[in-house]
């Protein structure tokens, strides 16, 4: 593909035992786009993430990360931390996992790790309170501060994560994510468990990270307004296998993808279609 | 508006009240029916083998009033000291009251604990007592940031309090080392071998980490049981220095402090260096932890106990985070063997056994998980309670599970069920310990 792609994931395999989870699965993720990757459940979605995420290491194939500044990163030959501290991979999790003892401001403190362990001189600095590290810890804050005002959390930043309310915890894992500075963002059903104005606000929310942090995002959804309205890319998945790839409209419309989701075959699905319309 | 909005507290109080005598009327029941028998008559056999039996209603009745009158206490000291939340019956003056005392309680805690050799200068025991439960509070505010911070179950401590009380024994016996050269050096092979055993046990969670560690302290005191040319094996090690104020002795000597400064020369001299020694060392190991806490190693600790896999994906170097947090806890538990040495003068592999772990581990535990003022109460009360009941002797250890049993029941994330946040925009919130994870590995 010529198009300057951000990801790129060729002949993906992962296998547990003798189930196939996911089988040969090639795509790519552009820069400065929102790609979704959809798919009945059980379709080996949350598979690829983890295996992008390094979570899992895959059976076979290769994923590619291209940096702005030409590097590549091969994501299979590195392990969990290094695939967000090095390949600046971000994820959130389908099944929220915010660090819920914690307040809302320590959440996004804990993203800016590495970046901050570096100013505090590993510590050492840190612990006689050096000035640069006081400065350090300053920017780390306001660039907090900012994100909880971008997802209207700012007056409950002294608050525990784990008190917010569904929808407010599941802005917050973003937010945090994004606190990394990634240049790809992995987003696992963000959508999933949010009523119909909390989904418009999260289409927003990652239509403005697109837009002023110029980052990419993957993501797994099952809204389909979301997917709809916002992503500018669309990879089927059924059974482990892409089964259709394009714009939203066209897959949308693609009868491979009705049958998967209604679980028919193709002709069915054509069936149904014309004598819809 | 006033009118209609009914005053919250005194509405839920009644029924709460009610409440309180209807479980208590019920637990006064069962004991009823369970003690008429085992205790309300009595059978035994009589000299021509035949049943005789009599009746002591007496002692029913008072049993049953004592279960009827301790329940209703435990519920009411449950509602006091109850989770965030749920409705209190005491009123809101004496509510203020306590959170004022409570905030008053580290400060007052210090003064005093600063002039316990002025107050006590003539009364020998509460001072060595003092220095005993300053030890503990330095072990258990060591522990702490392994098992309270970082959430990783650790069951071997005393490990590495061996480790720093042989390497000062050691070095000074045998290569003549001041105390002031073998205290750090006693912390760095302490963090060593805490690194050491760190590097194993990393990929383990929860039980097996406690189990591995748990090896890891009977290891350490087998090792220096049986390599007696260079521990002294069972007899260990004697004739241990003792410290010094920067070089000048404290003996009658010329040479001595009473000496130098011209006072007369006292044996509590060395009693009441030993505890300003141990309150500075317990003081470090506090301020070093409160500063490690609001740094990103301290903050990534804490996000390690609510949540390993969420740290990765952070991109969290689980690995040297654990690790840290071993070392760390093994410094501080190296500093502390190094001052038990020099006040004994003799340290043998008894000193060192499960049983010091266990304590220090209760001692975190009942303080309330991440809280440094939890750890010190629990400390002063563990191990100046063990004092209090030496007249209960065989009695001791069943007190004190009593003890134990009940203060889990009533506060099961320990004395400060509450987490402090290490940094806020506006306003300081105690974070309910039901929150924050307790680690599982």
């Amino acid at each position: 593909m010529s198009a300057d792609c951000i990801l790129m994931v060729d002949h993906l395999s992962m296998r547990f035992g003798g189930i196939v989870a996911v089988n040969d699965l090639s795509f790519d993720a552009e820069r400065r786009k929102i790609t979704a990757l959809i798919g009945p459940n059980g379709a080996g979605k949350t598979t690829v993430f983890n295996c992008i995420t390094g979570f899992y290491k895959p059976t076979a194939g290769t994923m590619r990360i291209a940096h702005e500044t030409g590097a590549e990163i091969r994501l299979e030959r590195l392990n969990d931390f290094r695939i967000s501290k090095q390949a600046r991979v971000a994820r959130t999790f389908q099944n929220i996992r915010l660090f819920p003892g914690m307040t809302v401001l320590e959440n996004l403190m804990v993203a800016q790790h590495n970046a901050l362990m570096l100013a505090s001189g590993l510590t050492f600095l840190g612990l006689i309170g050096a000035p640069s590290w006081r400065s350090a810890e300053k920017r780390a804050i306001d660039q907090a501060k900012l994100w909880l005002e971008r997802i209207a959390l700012l007056d409950r930043a002294d608050d525990a994560a784990g008190n917010l309310p569904y929808g407010d915890q599941r802005r917050l894992e973003i937010a945090r994510a994004m606190c990394t500075e990634p240049v790809l963002l992995c987003l696992d059903e963000p959508a999933a468990g949010l009523n119909r104005r909390e989904s418009a606000a999260l289409s927003e929310l990652l239509l403005s990270i697109r837009a002023d942090h110029g980052s990419s995002i993957l993501l797994i959804e099952h809204d389909m307004s979301v997917v709809m309205e916002i992503s500018d890319r669309v990879v089927v998945m059924d059974y482990g296998q892409k089964i259709a790839e394009g714009a939203p409209r066209d897959v949308r419309d693609d009868p491979k993808v009705i049958a998967a989701y209604l679980g028919a075959d193709e002709q069915e699905a054509i069936a149904v279609m014309e004598s819809g319309t | 508006m006033t009118t209609l909005a009914p005053e919250p507290t005194g509405v839920s109080r009644a029924p709460m009240i009610a409440f309180i005598f209807k479980k208590a009327l019920i637990s006064a029941l069962v004991a009823l029916v369970l003690f008429s028998l085992m205790i309300g008559i009595r059978t035994e056999a009589g000299p021509t083998g035949q049943l005789i039996y009599w009746t002591r209603f007496g002692d029913l009745a008072a049993m049953v009033a004592i279960v009827f009158g301790g329940s209703i206490v435990m519920e009411l000291l449950r509602h006091w000291w109850g989770p965030v939340g749920t409705v209190r019956i005491m009123p809101p003056s004496a509510q203020n009251a306590l959170a004022l005392l409570r905030r008053a309680v580290a400060p007052i805690l210090l003064i005093f604990t600063v002039l316990v050799p002025v107050i006590f200068y003539d009364q020998r025991y509460i001072l060595d007592l003092g220095i005993l439960v300053l030890t503990y509070v330095m072990l258990g505010w060591g522990l702490n940031v392994v098992v309270g911070l970082a959430g990783l179950l650790d069951l071997g401590y005393v490990a590495f309090y061996a480790v720093g009380a042989y390497s000062y024994a050691l070095l000074a016996t045998n290569f003549g080392l001041s105390f002031w050269i073998c205290l750090p050096l006693a912390g760095i092979l302490a963090a060593l071998w805490g690194v050491m055993l760190g590097f194993p046990v990393l990929r383990l969670r929860g039980d097996y980490l406690a189990i591995v560690t748990l090896a890891f302290g009977e290891i350490i005191r087998l090792v220096i049981i049986n390599w007696e040319s260079l521990t002294g094996g069972p007899n260990g090690v004697s004739g241990i220095p003792r410290p010094t104020l920067f070089g000048i002795p404290l003996t009658p000597g010329d040479d001595g402090l009473a000496a130098r400064l011209g006072i007369e020369f006292s044996p509590t001299h060395r009693i009441v260096f030993l505890f300003y020694l141990i309150l500075a060392l317990a003081l470090l190991t506090n301020w070093v932890t409160i500063r490690l806490r609001r740094l990103p190693i301290g903050r990534a600790w804490e996000a390690l106990r609510e949540d390993e896999v969420a740290c990765r994906a952070l991109g969290i170097n689980t690995t040297t985070t654990k690790l840290t947090a071993f070392a760390t806890g093994a410094m501080f538990g190296g500093f502390a063997g190094a001052f038990f040495a020099t006040r004994q003068g003799f340290i043998s592999p008894e000193s060192f056994t499960f049983q010091e772990s266990a304590l220090v581990l209760a001692i975190v535990v009942l303080g309330g998980m991440g809280s440094q003022l939890g750890v010190a109460l629990a400390a002063l009360g563990m191990i100046g309670g063990f004092e209090l009941f030496r007249g209960l002797e065989q009695y001791r250890m069943l007190v004190f599970g009593i003890a134990m049993v009940l203060l889990m029941i009533w506060r099961p994330r320990g004395l400060i069920g509450h987490r402090a946040p290490t940094l806020f925009l506006k306003q300081a919130q105690a974070i309910s310990s039901d929150l924050a994870g307790e680690g599982r590995g």
